[in-house]
Parts: C-alpha cells; structure tokens; sequence
C-alpha cells in the first residue's frame, strides 16, 4: 500500500521534472531564436549603412548611386509609402548592388581609387554576414518550430504564449545567376 | 540645330516616354534639324537610323517595382562617346531623375541641356538622401519643361526650379484617315471605348452600366472595347445575358488596328473616373475626328476646351452617360459639328506646334552659349 503511494508520488515527480524539463527547453529555443534574430538585424543593418556609404562615395555614376540609395531607403521601412515589408525591402537592397557588382570589369574600373577596395571589402563582408546570419536564425527557427510541433508540447502547451517563430526569407546573393549558391565565394 | 536626345526607358519596350520621343524626334527631323537619341535597346532590335543603341537595359528594382534601366560606367562611357561624335547644339534629357542614361548624360555633358519631366511622384526622402550625388548633374540643367501641371509640381519639389509647362503631343497625320473594322459601325450605330479594361480609374464599368440603359431602348446599338484585360469573361459578366452580343472585346491592338477603331464607332467614350493627367487618347480620339463623350475630369475639360469640342457628363454618372451618349447617337448633325470642332482643337497639340513649343526653349537656352561638350567632372573612368 505505502509502496504503491511512493511509485505514484515518485512516478509524478519525475514526469513533472521531464515536462518542465521540456518546457525549459523550448523557453530557451525561443530566447536563441531571438537572440539569432536579433544578430541578422544588426547584420542587414551594416549592410544596410556599408551600402549607403558606397552611394554616397561618389565613386559610383550617378545612376547606380540613386540605384543604390533607393534601394537603401526602402530597407528602412515604413517610413513615407507605407513601406514594402522588410523581407522583399531587403532583398531589393541585395538585387540593386548585385546589378551593381555584376557588370562586366566593375571591379577594375574602381580599382585605383581612393578607398574603393576597402569599401567594396566591407560590401562583400557585410553582405556574407548577413547571408550567415540568417542561416544561423532559419536553423534556429526550425528547430524550435520542430520542438513546438511534438505530441507532448501540443498536448501540454508547453510554449504557453509564445509565438512560433517564422523563417526570413530573401535573395542574399551578391552573384548573379547563383541565388541559391553561397554568396560571394571566390 | 543638331539635337541629342537622351531617353531612359528601354527603346523596345512600349511605353509614353518611348513614344513621346519617337514623335518628337521625328518632327524635328521633318523640320529640317539634326537629331540623334540615345536609348537602352537589345542589341537584336531593329532601331530607326536616328537612334543609337547604349546596350541592354538591366532589370532593377526601382521604387517597389522593376525597372529596366542603364547605368554603371560602361553605360557613361556609351554616353560619353555618343556626346562626343554627336557635337550636339543642345542636349534634351528625358526623366533625369530615373536612374539611367539621361541622368548620366546630364553627369557627363556641360553646354546648353534641356529636361523634361514626364510623370509625377510624390516626394520621397530618396532623392534627399543621395542628393548631393545628384546635385551635380542635375544643376547643370539649363531649360526644364514639364508636360503636365502635375509633372511640373514634381519637377519643381525634387529639382527646384521651375519649369514651362509643354503638353504632349498627338501625331495626329497618324489618326486622320483609316478604314473602319469590316462591319462597323453598322447600322444600329456604335460606341468605342480603348483602354485597360481592369483598371477602375479608366471607367468602362461606367460605360456598360450606360449600355444596360441604351442597349434595350436601340436594338441595333453594339458596343467596341479595345484594350489589355485582364480576365474577358469577366468583363462580358457584368453585361446582361440578352446584351452580351452586342459587346465585342477585341483585346490589345496594333497601333494600327487603335486608329481603325476609332474610326469604326459613331460616338467615341472616356468614360474616366480620375487618374488622367492630359488624357492621350481622348486626344488621339479627337485627331481621328470621331464625336467624343467625356466625363467631366479637369484633363478632360481642358483638352476639349469646356465641352466646346465633346460633350461632357458627370464623373462616373451612368445615366447621364447614356443621356448624353443617346443625343449624339440621334443627332448625325450634331455629331459632324462635335468632329469638326475636335479636331480644330486638336490641332493645339498637334506635333509640329508642341515641337515648336519645344524647339524655342532650345532656342533660348543656346543663347551666347556653346556647344555641348563632355565635361571634365564627367571624366572618371578609364
């Protein structure tokens, strides 16, 4: 009798140590999710800045520039045209400066000048951080969805009032005809 | 004068800056003047002897949409060249604030240039940001011209400055004589309506619903639409069963084939419910000396002088469409006073006097100046 009161008592405790294990777990994938998001916005932000810096070097013809600066306004979002949502923004932003690097000898035609190869550099750096950085937070993101998806945590409700996380999607390579390929390898 | 003419916009691609440089070009051939256009352009299309092909455009996004645009230093340096053989008197940039070869144009050129703005955009932070880029090239502009008020408005936010207001034109040789489509107009009489068919602002919703009025009441009447739709099922739908006959939809048309439609209809319809700020085709409708209604919008008015050279009815009022409709369709007298007074006010905006309208701001901006010449800041690359 006082047998079967100790397996009851000791069987509920570990079940309850196990579902609040689980609960923790998916409280802590939710946190990394953010803390992942969080890192690709100050990557789209540099981006974002790097590429203003190059349209405004004055290294550029005028037409790339406003390309480019267009092309940057709109990744700020919202501000006077009610905005593109940030995802089709960004990859805008990626497709202007893939126009833009993708000409035939751009390179060699700024080569020479003053701050050119320092600031394509920081282009091309930004640009791969972001394309790793949003690698990181899809991972991320899908795993946690993948955790929130199990029996036990539909059941129990384990991730409460969590919102599930949604993956960002863009176009963030810089070479064309590879936009699905890692970006600027080479 | 020898003339160059920068266009931004692909020369393949239809469009009304394309358009209005192809007419105006030409006329100042006609005139006896040296013109030479520079303009994106596959290398495979054929182009007139006048126009010189700076390459492909590329694709680019461009204020929330796709746009096919040249720019990039190979682009500067087709344009250099072009400036540089061409020894043009004056240069005439198109849109300079698009992204594209009349904005490096204006870049690289010093002497006498002229712009025209075409469309109107509302003022965004863009141009601020990038401005002092801008700055450069488009400050060196000497003779701005905008080709409605609402183009003006723009010129003068982005640019500052002001400008002449020159409307567009209408090649109206094109539009004076053609064949009617056989079987038209026929005897029960007939309307015409060209246009997009699923853009709301151009207002056939409001020609049907008069049509469901006049149809029933003249049995012979047939109704000609002309025009990219996107769904034509759709639009036969909202037309009554017994009615849907006397509905013909003939899709897009050649340029050709527009000119004959007009002069296959008895009463001509923009039936417009806003959007329009010269309206082209009630123009070119008027050129083919066809009797016009026109909704009651400012462009409307204006371009056929109060209602002096069309009738007018109330924006988006279907009765009183079909009101104003059914008079001409009984008053043949009444129709052939309306067609001579449309085409004398057309003749405003015929080609040869906007392109004289143009050619004196020309005239004025080459005084004590030189020609034009590839500037030293326009230099940068190899």
């Amino acid at each position: 009798m006082i047998t079967d009161i100790v397996i009851v008592v000791a069987a509920a405790l570990l079940i309850g140590v196990y579902v609040s294990w689980r609960a923790g777990r998916i409280d802590r994938l939710h946190a990394r999710v953010e803390m992942a998001r969080a890192a690709l916005d100050v990557t789209l932000l540099r981006r974002s800045s790097v590429a203003l810096e190059l349209a405004t070097s004055g290294l550029l013809d005028p037409a790339t520039s406003l390309l480019l600066g267009a092309a940057v306004h709109g990744t700020r979002g919202g501000s006077t045209d009610g905005g593109r949502p940030r995802d089709l923004a960004e990859s805008d932003l990626t497709r202007a400066l893939r126009a833009a690097f993708s000409q035939p000898d751009f390179r060699a035609s700024l080569s020479g000048k003053e701050g050119a190869d320092e600031l394509l550099a920081e282009v091309e750096a930004a640009a791969h951080q972001v394309f790793l950085a949003r690698k990181f937070y899809n991972d991320m993101v899908a795993v946690t969805r993948d955790a929130r998806r199990r029996p036990l945590a539909r059941v129990l409700h384990l991730p409460g009032n969590a919102r599930a996380p949604e993956f960002f999607e863009m176009d963030d390579s810089l070479i064309a005809d590879k936009a699905s390929a890692s970006p600027l390898a080479g | 004068m020898k003339i160059g003419i920068a266009c931004p916009y692909s020369w393949d691609v239809p469009g009304g800056v394309q358009q209005h440089i192809r007419d105006l070009a030409e006329e100042l051939i006609y005139e006896g003047h040296e013109v030479s256009v520079i303009s994106p352009a596959d290398d495979d299309t054929p182009l007139p002897p006048y126009v010189v092909g700076a390459g492909r455009a590329v694709p680019v996004p461009y204020n929330g949409s796709v746009a096919r645009l040249s720019f990039g230093f190979l682009s500067v340096n087709r344009v250099r060249r072009w400036l540089k053989e061409g020894g043009f008197d004056v240069l005439h940039v198109h849109e300079p604030e698009i992204p594209s070869l009349s904005l490096l144009a204006c870049w690289v050129a010093s002497g006498p240039i002229v712009a025209t703005v075409h469309t109107s955009i509302p003022r965004s932070r863009v141009l601020v940001v990038t401005y002092p880029v801008l700055r450069t090239a488009l400050e060196k502009i000497n003779g701005r011209i905008a080709v409605s008020e609402a183009a003006r408005t723009t010129l003068v936010e982005h640019i500052g400055g002001d400008a002449v207001v020159i409307p567009n034109g209408v090649a109206t040789r094109r539009y004076r004589k053609a064949d009617p489509l056989p079987g038209w107009p026929g005897p029960g009489g007939a309307i015409g309506f060209l246009g997009r068919l699923d853009e709301p602002r151009k207002g056939l919703s409001v020609l049907l619903k008069a049509f469901e009025i006049l149809g029933p009441q003249r049995p012979g009447l047939r109704l000609l639409v002309a025009g990219p739709a996107g769904d034509a099922d759709e639009v036969l739908h909202k037309v009554p069963a017994k009615l849907r006959d006397r509905v013909v939809l003939l899709g897009q048309v050649s340029e050709e084939d527009k000119v004959r439609v007009l002069h296959s209809v008895d009463v001509f319809c923009s039936p417009n419910t806003g959007g329009e700020s010269f309206g082209i085709v009630t123009a070119e409708a008027m050129a083919a000396g066809v009797p016009i209604v026109a909704s009651d919008i400012d462009a409307f008015r204006q371009v056929l002088r109060g209602g002096e050279a069309g009738e007018l009815f109330a924006t988006g009022d279907a009765a009183d469409l079909a009101r104003a409709a059914g008079g001409l369709l009984d008053n043949r007298a009444r129709r052939a006073e309306l067609s001579a007074a449309a085409l004398a006010a057309v003749a405003d905006y015929d080609w040869p006097v906007v392109a004289r309208d143009v050619f004196s701001v020309y005239e004025t901006v080459v005084l004590g100046s030189t020609q034009v010449k590839v500037a030293a800041a326009g230099s940068d690359f190899p």
